[in-house]
């Protein structure tokens, strides 16, 4: 199967960004037809290097060449996607680069086009029906990308790429946002696509979806290239631990006990159907001593949840209740007050004020509470003691409690978070994509951090795409489709499959708690 | 050898009065091309600004004069700009100050004497403020941009001063431009120093840096409006109330403005005219940026602007170039401060490393 | 009432609409195509004072009249430079960029006026845009006078809104441009020039922004006066958004209100002893912050403006 000359090649690609070297030497090669993943936890430099490849970074040193039409290796001039484009290479990127206001057609042809022309439109029209019916990608191009779902939107990006007569296709995390059932379609299109001579870059840090669908793994790790093998002779063992280097401790949950129930959602609706944040008729309920997990694909209104919990909405219809107190005002202090603790989604823009100090963010919740005021005048110094204990505690890495806390990396923030809301011991936790982002180690920490609230008697509600989180973690699954949420029972009982089938909307005889 | 841009990690406070320094600098600096494309010298020309502004005990007290209503609106768009919030509209919020002043000062109320000053500053303070105040609620409730609500305002309260002066408010015993009636003499400040214009304004001005000052270091508000002008998002999330924050700067940001009006009236004029003001809303804007938004960098920054105006009156008359000179130099010394902040977030760093083609 | 048919009966109410419509029509425009890839430019009152003053001066020293509008939009082309500079290369704030613009253009503009007429008493006049004779058109009873006796410049506004919306809904280059404004990671992941496209649009824009400017001194009245242009800019900038950042609708809007502003100065002509002149002369400022007011929530702002970016920055 494996041409003697690669597609493609990068050669001791090495980048930087000041003292951190997130690529160190790494070089590779792809051949025609064949599906590669690049497989590494999340930090290991897998973005960078594709990012370097694609032309978005250039890189310090090393060089990628293309296969030419004469048969001879060419180098592609760095730091250029439009030479990358032009040599044949097409990238889907994790968050996806698509102009909501203007429909599939119109994303397609972006930039193919001479500035200073008219264009032609009914040709595009024609190539992209000829791509669509041999690629098996349907979709409809002519409605505004910002009514598509997630599937369509990834499909027209990978339709972006093939117009653009893409030898080499790379798909940066592709499944994070699709269905189990979804993702088996992609690769199905996948196959094929490579079946006809595409090579394929696939970027992942799932062990199981890399093994289904690749021909060649190369596994990163902190920047460096860990291993690499063919995918048939691939142990799961072995992978594993040339992605994480060391044996991780498993993180073994002790069965929870359940005690008294604390949040209740009792037929709660929540905006317009088909917006991200709407529920329909949702019934839920929290108890002590318990991880509930909630699971599904993003934007099927588990950011309605969390904007209820967060105290950011509340309920267009039905109750919402904490303690036996039903909540109607949406006001984060007043349940923050009421010992509910969040960490938000998306921790740069909603979980830290980042040109503030690390102390003031620790504070940040309490700051009107006696502790850290009287008289609307700061105290300081009980600010800085806080923090100073809370970095210890939680190992929070940064220059000081002084230091601006934009400084920190993604896990430190985190931990930064997870100081600010769990030393006031609190009784509700809404742990959202608590892991997004972080490396094997910190993603450890957080774990335990739940596990260990859980057992000192909290509620904790995961909110996660990450399903093998999830089966650490919770005790008891729920799962949400297009805003309809449905109590799957203990986790003892279910599997992967039986989840997938629950997210993309199918019942499966499973108790609807939409009475 | 490589020079790259690297983002700064903190900009201490050395490096940024420098960048004001050096903005102001290199305003008046590049103002000499037009004296010249005028015909003059440029030496003479900052000389002679010079003298005008600080030349003697009479310069100077024109200076500060002037720089009054500039630190109060300076202040004014400090506090506004650092919450994010863009007040523009402090020319029209200082008009309404001043028109209250009048309101409740020139006899129309009968207030027993001592209270009269507390009086127009409460009711120039509140004006003011009610007038940040409704652009901000729109923006609330409705969503609409409130640089643009409050830059139409300003014309909007122009025009309805000048209908009250030329209606119920008009002075029948002024010849020439309509004015209003004039306030009683409890109303107006004193003079600090005989013969001298400097007026009693100044001392509100100085005592409003402070309390600013205070309020923005050492209090929950000022930590709750630094949140919410940094991100907006996490401070919502967090718990703070981010429009009752906003609407508190507004009044705030708004009465400051208020106030500029109230001191122009009771302190210099005596009455309201339409040319009460000659930009001072917009000016206050140069003042807050040039100062880095710390209240008392405004009123250096205020004495600064203040000193280029007077002194540009002053050079205007003696060699005939013209004062929008000094409008210039105020315009000129934003946009080099603006390109100054630029260095504050950035740093060139050198590396010796080699880049491979 | 008997006031309102002699204002709208009057074939000269049209023209003043359409006279008044001009300027904002540039200037709507104009911010229509910074904001689409954006960019706020609230430079955009300075670059009307420039327009005006560039253009109108260089008629006064001999370039003709199509020389001034040259140079108007030269002028407006420069400030626009100058903000792009500051905003798209340096991303510094675009807010104060723009009010910076604004005075620094005003200030420039006052300055060279009065240095160049330094003893003037009253302001000079040049010889302005005529109203263009269309053969047929112009001759048509009421139609005739209201519609088609309008000068050069204003047909020239009409032209742009039509190249305008062809070039941005018909050309690659339209498309790219309104990519930019939604999401800039967009336009780069396919190879186009983030910082070219938005520098080009604020250039382009606020050449156009300045003829709205020149159109007051060259066409509208054939002098420059201090504060001539009135905070014409600021509504632009309402405009723009109730025209919801299209040129038909910009198109649309501007005639709106020069329509209530020729309304609002006849009106005050036959009740102007009842109520103050004042009143009326606010009335199209408070108009402004209604439409804006009202559009706002629904509006369809383009996603990217106003949000820093920087190159090889994703979501």
């Amino acid at each position: 199967m494996t041409n003697p000359i690669p597609l493609l090649s990068l050669s001791g690609i090495t980048k930087r960004f000041g003292a951190l070297i997130a690529n160190d030497s790494i070089s590779l090669d792809l051949h025609k037809g064949e599906i590669l993943a690049l497989l590494g936890e999340n930090g290991a430099g897998k973005t960078t290097l594709m990012n370097v490849l694609f032309g978005h970074y250039v890189q310090d040193e090393g060089s990628v060449s293309v296969l030419g039409t004469d048969g001879n290796m060419l180098t592609l001039s760095p730091g250029s996607p439009g030479a990358a484009l032009g040599a044949g290479i097409g990238m889907v990127h994790q968050h996806f680069t698509l102009a909501e206001n203007l429909s599939g057609l119109d994303n397609i042809r972006l930039g193919t086009e001479p500035l200073l022309s008219l264009g032609q439109r009914k040709a595009a029209q024609d190539k992209i029906a000829r791509i669509i019916t041999e690629s098996g990608l349907e979709v409809d191009l002519d409605r505004r990308v910002d009514s598509l779902t997630v599937g369509e939107k990834q499909r027209i990006e990978i339709l972006k790429a093939l117009y653009r007569d893409a030898r080499v296709l790379i798909l940066d995390e592709p499944t994070a946002v699709l269905t189990p059932q979804e993702t088996e379609g992609l690769f199905t299109i996948l196959r094929r696509l490579a079946a006809n001579g595409l090579g394929v870059i696939f970027i992942s840090h799932k062990l199981g979806e890399v093994l289904s669908v690749s021909h060649r793994i190369l596994v990163l790790r902190a920047g460096r290239k860990a291993g690499e093998l063919k995918t048939q002779d691939a142990d799961r063992r072995a992978i594993a631990d040339l992605m994480v280097g060391k044996a991780v401790a498993e993180i073994i949950r002790a069965p929870g006990t359940s005690g008294s129930s604390v949040v209740k959602f009792d037929k709660v609706s929540l905006g317009k159907a088909g917006e991200r944040q709407s529920l329909r008729n949702v019934s839920l309920e929290l108890r002590r001593g318990e991880v509930v997990a909630l699971a599904g694909v993003s934007g099927n209104g588990q950011s309605g949840i969390a904007a209820l919990i967060s105290g950011l909405a509340t309920p267009d219809s039905g109750t919402f209740t904490l303690f036996d107190t039903p909540i109607t005002r949406a006001s984060p202090r007043d349940l923050v007050q009421r010992g509910v603790a969040r960490m938000p989604e998306d921790r740069q823009h909603d979980g830290v004020v980042g040109t503030m100090s690390v102390a003031d963010n620790i504070a940040i919740e309490e700051v009107r509470s006696p502790g850290f005021s009287k008289f609307g005048l700061l105290d300081r110094k009980a600010m800085r003691v806080r923090a100073e204990t809370a970095i210890a505690d939680y190992d929070v890495r940064c220059p000081g409690p002084d230091a601006e806390a934009r400084l920190l990396s993604g896990g430190n923030v985190q931990k930064l978070i997870l100081a600010r809301v769990l030393e006031r011991e609190p009784k509700i936790i809404l742990a959202n994509q608590p892991t997004r982002g972080l490396d094997i180690g910190a993603q450890s920490e957080v774990h335990r951090r739940i596990l260990a609230a859980r057992d000192r008697g909290a509620a904790v509600l995961v909110i996660s795409e990450d399903l093998d989180e999830l089966f650490t973690l919770a005790d008891r699954f729920l799962v949400i489709h297009a805003g309809e949420v449905i109590d799957a029972g203990p986790s003892e009982g279910l599997d992967r499959g039986t989840i997938g089938l629950l997210m993309a909307g199918q019942s499966q005889n499973r108790e609807s708690i939409a009475s | 050898m490589t020079i790259r841009l690297e983002p700064r990690q903190a900009a201490p406070l050395g490096l940024r009065l420098a960048v004001s320094l050096a903005s102001g600098l290199v305003a008046l600096l590049i103002v000499a091309i037009p004296v010249m494309a005028a015909g003059r010298n440029p030496f003479d020309a900052y000389v002679l600004m010079a003298q005008g502004a600080f030349g003697s005990m009479f310069a100077l007290s024109e200076t500060l004069n002037r720089a009054t209503p500039l630190i109060l609106t300076g202040l004014a768009a400090a506090i506004a700009f650092r919450a994010r919030l863009w007040n523009i509209g402090a020319e029209g919020q200082l008009y309404m100050g001043a028109l209250a002043a009048v309101l409740v000062g020139s006899g129309f109320l009968q207030l027993p004497g001592p209270l009269m000053i507390p009086a127009i500053m409460i009711a120039g303070f509140v004006a003011g403020g009610l007038m940040m105040v409704v652009p901000t609620l729109l923006k609330q409730r409705f969503g609409a941009d409130e640089v643009v609500i409050t830059l139409l305002l300003n014309f909007v309260v122009i025009l309805f001063v000048q209908m009250l002066i030329e209606g119920p408010l008009k002075d029948p015993l002024a010849m020439g431009w309509p004015q209003s009636v004039p306030l009683l003499a409890e109303a107006k400040f004193d003079k600090l120093i005989p013969r001298l214009r400097m007026h009693w304004g100044l001392v509100i001005g100085l005592v409003s840096a402070l309390l600013l000052w205070f309020m923005v270091r050492k209090t929950v508000l000022g930590f709750e409006v630094k949140a919410v002008g940094e991100n907006k998002a996490a401070a919502r999330f967090v718990g703070i109330p981010v429009n009752a924050t906003m609407l508190k700067v507004a009044l705030l940001s708004g009465g400051l403005a208020g106030l500029a009006g109230v001191s122009e009236v009771a302190g210099v004029k005596g009455y309201l005219s339409a040319d009460l003001s000659p930009g001072f809303g917009y000016s206050g804007i140069v003042v807050a940026m040039l100062a880095g938004l710390s209240p008392i960098g405004a009123v250096l920054a205020a004495i600064f602007i203040a000193a280029v105006f007077v002194g540009a009156d002053s050079m205007s008359r003696a060699t005939g170039i013209s004062s929008y000179i000094a409008d210039l130099v105020v315009a000129l010394s934003l946009l080099s401060v603006l390109i100054g902040s630029f260095f504050l977030r950035f740093r060139f760093v050198t590396s010796n490393r080699q880049v491979e083609a | 009432m008997d006031v309102l048919l002699d204002i709208f009966g009057s074939a000269n109410f049209w023209a003043a609409a359409l006279r008044i419509a001009t300027p904002l029509i540039f200037g709507v425009l104009g911010a229509l195509i910074c904001e689409r890839a954006g960019v706020l430019n609230l430079g955009i009152e300075g670059i009307f004072v420039a327009g005006a003053m560039a253009g109108w001066l260089a008629v006064y020293l001999g370039t003709g009249l199509w020389g001034g509008v040259l140079v108007a939009a030269l002028a407006g082309a420069m400030f626009g430079l100058l903000h792009a500079f500051l905003t798209v290369i340096l991303g510094l704030s675009q807010h104060v960029s723009g009010i910076g613009i604004t005075l620094l253009a005003t200030s420039v503009s006052y300055f060279t006026y009065r240095t160049a007429l330094p003893s003037v008493t009253s302001p000079p006049r040049i010889a302005a845009f005529q109203p263009v004779n269309i053969p047929g058109l112009s001759d048509l009873p009421f139609i005739g006078p209201a519609l088609f006796q309008q000068t050069a410049l204003t047909w020239l506004a009409l032209f742009f809104v039509a190249l305008v919306a062809f070039v941005l809904y018909r050309t690659p280059l339209g498309l790219a441009i309104r990519a930019v404004g939604d999401n800039p990671a967009s336009v780069e992941a396919q190879g186009l020039s983030v910082r070219g496209l938005r520098i080009g649009a604020v250039v382009a824009g606020s050449a156009l922004m300045a003829l709205g400017g020149a159109f007051l001194t060259m066409s509208a009245f054939d002098a420059f006066f201090f504060g001539m242009v009135n905070g014409r800019g600021w509504i632009c900038i309402a405009l723009v958004v109730f025209a919801s950042w299209q040129p038909g609708k910009a198109l649309l809007g501007a005639l709106l209100f020069g329509a209530f502003d020729a309304f609002q100065i006849r009106l005050q002509a036959e009740i102007g002893q009842i109520v103050p002149g004042q009143v009326f002369l606010m009335l199209p400022y408070l108009l402004s912050i209604l439409a804006l007011v009202l559009v706002a929530r629904k509006a369809d702002y383009p996603r990217a403006l106003l949000q820093p970016w920087t190159k090889g920055q994703r979501h």
